[in-house]
């Protein structure tokens, strides 16, 4: 539908601009996690097809005349790796945060210019 | 100053290219070429009464590989990186009675349910996916209700190397028996809408529920202590 | 009806959104990131994708708000043990 696209959008956006002008590393990691969800939003939205069903073969619907009554399934089937993959790389990336407040005792990502050139 | 004038440069152009997206928006009315052809042969040919399950398993089973060898790269990441040192003694409080007795209630509750979802991933919406996460929810409970819980390691590694090996077995199986890698026509599919029903798809989701489970509860005690 | 629905719950999330990047308690914001992956599940189960919906509040609204939980309790201890 035309509104979850914008709704989507507007999520991207708002990630975007939280990891490029924010300072606490925590921050910036919530920030990617906001992208995901509005780029999963994107995708599903796409598939969907007005006044269409759920893919799932029952009583209510049968299996031949299936092609008129349901929704894209290829879309469901992607973002479900998407979304397993963005935790597996969040948990990753606050790893890194944890091992980088050991090293210099600080959360805030000014303190860290060895790679400043 | 300078540098928010850059960041609003930046987002403007981002939405300045995104903008079709909202203007010139056609919506679906039919399903269309691949959707046409997953959906008219796939409850013949593979058998599962559900089409998110027939895609992922079967049609794009290669890509559920890949995922598998992602989330196994996270797993070795994050326990490469946190290193603990030195052990402390802590005292921490006990919890309080409600959630005692509630977890004891509730355990094999969360752990049934589980299993439930993940071996009738053909039939109703789940698959294993879902259920790997709903048995680490239940890890992480049993941790927060009881203080000296000790994960044994080794029954841990195991299971996960296990499940690892058999995929790729069950996918060998599949190149060898069948029609390619990881098809599920080696085993008969039975009749439609049944348990026992779209060959080895339910094998296939049980393997991967138990995979997730145990790697995403090694993640969680590793952040833990 | 739908619309109206829809529209409601986008404000909803748009409004947590923005209270996440800006607060100033690290907590409050953890927990506004999950408030935004329920109700992006509720909108799964409007566009007729139950199993993006069920995976949607299995992962993004209970194991990533874990996760984030566990990493800021391991940095305040290491924190604590080496100021006092």
């Amino acid at each position: 539908m035309l509104i979850i696209n914008f709704i989507g959008l507007l999520l991207i956006v708002v990630g975007l601009w939280a990891m490029l002008t924010q300072k606490n590393i925590i921050k910036i990691i919530l920030g990617f996690s906001i992208i995901d969800t509005g780029i999963h939003l994107l995708i599903i939205s796409i598939g969907f097809i007005k006044g269409k069903t759920a893919p799932i073969l029952d009583k209510a619907v049968e299996m031949e005349k299936a092609v008129e009554k349901v929704v894209d399934p290829i879309p469901s089937a992607l973002v479900l790796t998407a979304i397993v993959i963005g935790l597996a790389i969040t948990a990753l990336m606050l790893s890194y945060a944890v091992q980088l407040h050991k090293m210099k005792k600080s959360l805030d990502i000014n303190d860290f210019e060895e790679l400043k050139w | 100053m300078v540098k928010r004038f850059f960041v609003f440069l930046v987002l403007i152009i981002f939405i300045y290219q995104l903008l079709p997206l909202i203007t010139n928006f056609k919506p679906n009315t039919e399903l269309k070429h691949i959707a046409n052809e997953y959906v008219e042969s796939g409850p013949q040919k593979v058998g599962a009464s559900n089409l998110v399950t027939s895609v992922v398993v079967t049609y794009r089973g290669l890509d559920t590989l890949g995922e598998i060898a992602v989330l196994f790269i996270a797993t070795t990441g994050v326990g490469f990186v946190l290193k603990n040192k030195k052990e402390k003694k802590k005292t921490l409080r006990p919890a309080s009675e409600i959630l005692q007795t509630g977890t004891n209630f509730l355990l094999p509750l969360i752990f049934l349910f589980g299993i439930y979802v993940f071996v009738h991933g053909h039939l109703t919406p789940g698959g294993g996916f879902q259920g790997g996460v709903i048995i680490t929810s239940g890890i992480v409970l049993l941790m927060l209700s009881n203080i000296s819980f000790k994960l044994n390691h080794m029954v841990l590694n195991i299971v996960e190397s296990l499940s690892g090996l058999s995929y790729v077995i069950m996918g060998i199986l599949g190149l060898v028996l069948a029609a390619g890698f990881l098809d599920n026509g080696f085993i008969s599919l039975g009749k439609f809408g049944t348990l026992f029903s779209a060959g080895a798809i339910p094998i296939i989701y049980s393997i991967i529920g138990f995979k997730v489970g145990s790697e995403l509860t090694g993640i969680v005690e590793k952040m833990r202590k | 009806m739908i619309q109206v629905i829809i529209i409601v719950l986008g404000i909803i999330m748009l409004l947590a959104a923005i209270l996440a990047i800006y607060s100033r308690n690290l907590i409050a914001a953890v927990i506004s990131a999950g408030v935004i992956s329920l109700f992006a599940s509720i909108i799964y189960l409007l566009l007729a994708a139950p199993d993006v919906a069920m995976t949607e509040a299995a992962i993004g609204s209970g194991l990533t708000t874990i996760i984030f939980l566990f990493a800021i309790k391991k940095i305040k201890e290491d924190k604590e043990d080496s100021d006092g």
